[in-house]
């Protein structure tokens, strides 16, 4: 997979919820993304983000277009330093929250993307990457 | 590849073209690849002289890269000829067939005319058969791209000519699917279907299944989908023309479609909408 | 700090969203069109989310705890003018909205509203009728 471009966006507080999805909307412009596939991604950083903010104290977004020689993507990695995901398989389940949430931001944003990793361990953060290809 | 072998192959190339013209074509005809339905002998012939003229004027120049522009015509004429053999309906060998037939005519050519010894006859040997490698490969590659480009044509047609959206009456909407439903498929109609509610104002669909062969648990969700996504949007679907056989395989497969209206025909379905509109239908006195 | 407008239409409160919706403008819209609702004693709510380009799991609460809230003040919410693209990804991202109301623009929401609170008002013609 090769990178044609990049750049990153830090998420603090919930204002910058509302300018990573302003990003990720003119990034997903930029490759020609559907409506529907930009409404997706979107929608699924405007969910990880808020993670971000709300477990994770704060976070990191890294925005890329990245190409497997035959379509191009949007891959983004929202990286964060707080408490960890103990169980990812409970945290993915749809209506399982610790907060006050609908429990629906993890599982649906991999819903919303082609390919979802998550990386966590208890006291380090959490690293979540997703690509949606066009 | 040195340059000795270079000009070597080039005046055999340019000395004896006859020969291994003449040569090239009898090995193209009696090779069980060529498609003597889909062309005939006096193309083939025209083809295979045109392009050994171009080959000997790209071997002149001592480049032997084919990416270096004095390949670049022969590199067209190789470019027109897979194209076309691709979209008369030819194999991918049998479009590889031309080139690599030419390797053997100028393997027999170079083995009568060698009189330097084994040493630059390999080299030579060698050389070529890079070159006409690659070549070959160039061959396939643009055969399997026209593929590609008709499939993806034939694709976008397809999905635009199966998904009307009709309006059947003020505030009601109708989509007849016919075929097999497929993700992207599902995803332009339901796309469709969706803005034109939106356009329409229609708050009653009816999705009319009559013409879908099979539905397994996939369509079913994509179904599904459609109709939650309708519903957010504040209308209503009646999912039509489920056959006795559809009716069965969707509960076996465990589907629920108990928050779905269903009706049997289409007809079935347009009663119910009018009746949800308030309209109703009675003979003339 | 900016605020989502709310207009008051007969017995009915408009809301029309037209703001990329931060987290804090959803709260206090919560806030402000609970009170709302008691000031005019109005009996229909309206959202319009039709310029909203995305509904994420928190915008999503927040309309149905709308929702939700006015029923309990005697209100009825209908939000109307879902975009298509917004719709598939709820359905996608989970999302059902149970309980709330949808209509396809402001004019069938109103008319949705009229027959929610219909029965109510023929009580109240009534009412009239016998004052007269």
């Amino acid at each position: 997979m090769t990178i044609l471009k990049n750049d990153m966006r830090y998420i603090r507080n919930s204002d910058d919820i509302v300018l990573i999805r302003q990003v990720v909307r003119e990034w997903a412009l930029m490759i020609q993304f559907s409506l529907v596939d930009q409404t997706k991604i979107v929608t699924a950083s405007s969910e990880l983000a808020r993670n971000a903010v709300e477990y994770g104290g704060g976070g990191v977004l890294y925005l890329q277009i990245v190409s497997d020689g035959i379509r191009k993507g949007l891959k983004l990695i929202f990286e964060d330093k707080g408490p960890g995901i103990a169980d990812i398989g409970l945290a993915l389940k749809d209506g399982y929250t610790t907060g006050e949430g609908m429990g629906l931001g993890l599982g649906g944003a991999r819903r919303l993307v082609n390919e979802f990793n998550i990386e966590s361990s208890v006291g380090q953060g959490t690293k979540i990457t997703i690509i949606r290809w066009k | 590849m040195t340059d000795k072998s270079k000009v070597r192959i080039f005046d055999i190339v340019n000395s004896t073209e006859n020969e291994i013209l003449e040569n090239w074509l009898k090995l193209q005809i009696s090779s069980t690849a060529l498609r003597m339905d889909l062309l005939s002998e006096r193309e083939l012939r025209q083809q295979s002289a045109e392009f050994l003229s171009l080959f000997k004027e790209a071997t002149s120049t001592g480049n032997w890269d084919i990416n270096d522009s004095g390949w670049s015509r022969v590199l067209e004429f190789l470019d027109s000829i897979s194209r076309s053999r691709a979209i008369r309906g030819f194999t991918p060998t049998e479009t590889a067939t031309f080139i690599f037939s030419l390797k053997q005519s100028l393997f027999t050519t170079l083995q009568k005319t060698s009189k330097n010894g084994t040493a630059d006859l390999i080299q030579d040997l060698c050389d070529i058969t890079l070159l006409i490698d690659s070549l070959g490969l160039f061959t396939t590659e643009v055969y399997l791209k026209s593929k590609e480009e008709i499939i993806v044509r034939q694709q976008t047609e397809m999905i635009e000519l199966s998904t009307p959206v009709v309006q059947l009456w003020n505030g009601i909407l109708a989509l007849p699917l016919i075929g097999t439903l497929d993700s992207a498929r599902t995803q332009v109609v339901m796309e469709s279907l969706l803005s034109r509610i939106v356009e329409t104002g229609s708050n009653i669909a009816i999705i009319d299944i009559t013409g879908v062969p099979t539905v397994d648990t996939l369509v079913a969700q994509h179904l599904l989908k459609t109709v939650a996504a309708a519903r957010l949007m504040g209308a209503d679907c009646v999912i039509s023309g489920i056959r006795p056989q559809i009716a069965q395989t969707i509960v076996h497969l465990g589907v629920d479609l108990s928050e779905v209206t269903t009706k049997a025909t289409m007809a079935d379905a347009f009663k119910h909408a009018l009746n949800l509109t308030g309209a109703i239908v009675k003979k003339k006195q | 700090m900016e605020k989502i407008p709310i207009l008051k239409m007969g017995k009915y409160l408009l809301v029309t969203i037209q703001v990329d919706m931060h987290d804090r403008l959803a709260m206090s819209l919560q806030d402000d069109l609970t009170e709302k609702i008691v000031l005019y004693n109005a009996r229909g709510v309206l959202i319009d989310i039709s310029s909203l380009e995305i509904v994420d799991s928190f915008i999503g609460r927040m309309l149905s705890n709308i929702a939700s809230m006015s029923r309990i003040l005697d209100a009825e919410t209908v939000v109307v003018g879902m975009r298509p693209a917004v719709a598939i990804t709820m359905v996608e991202l989970g999302l059902d909205m149970k309980g709330v109301k949808t209509a396809l623009n402001v004019d069938m929401g109103m008319k949705m509203l009229d027959i929610f609170t219909g029965k109510n008002d023929e009580q109240e013609k009534l009412n009239d009728h016998s004052e007269e």
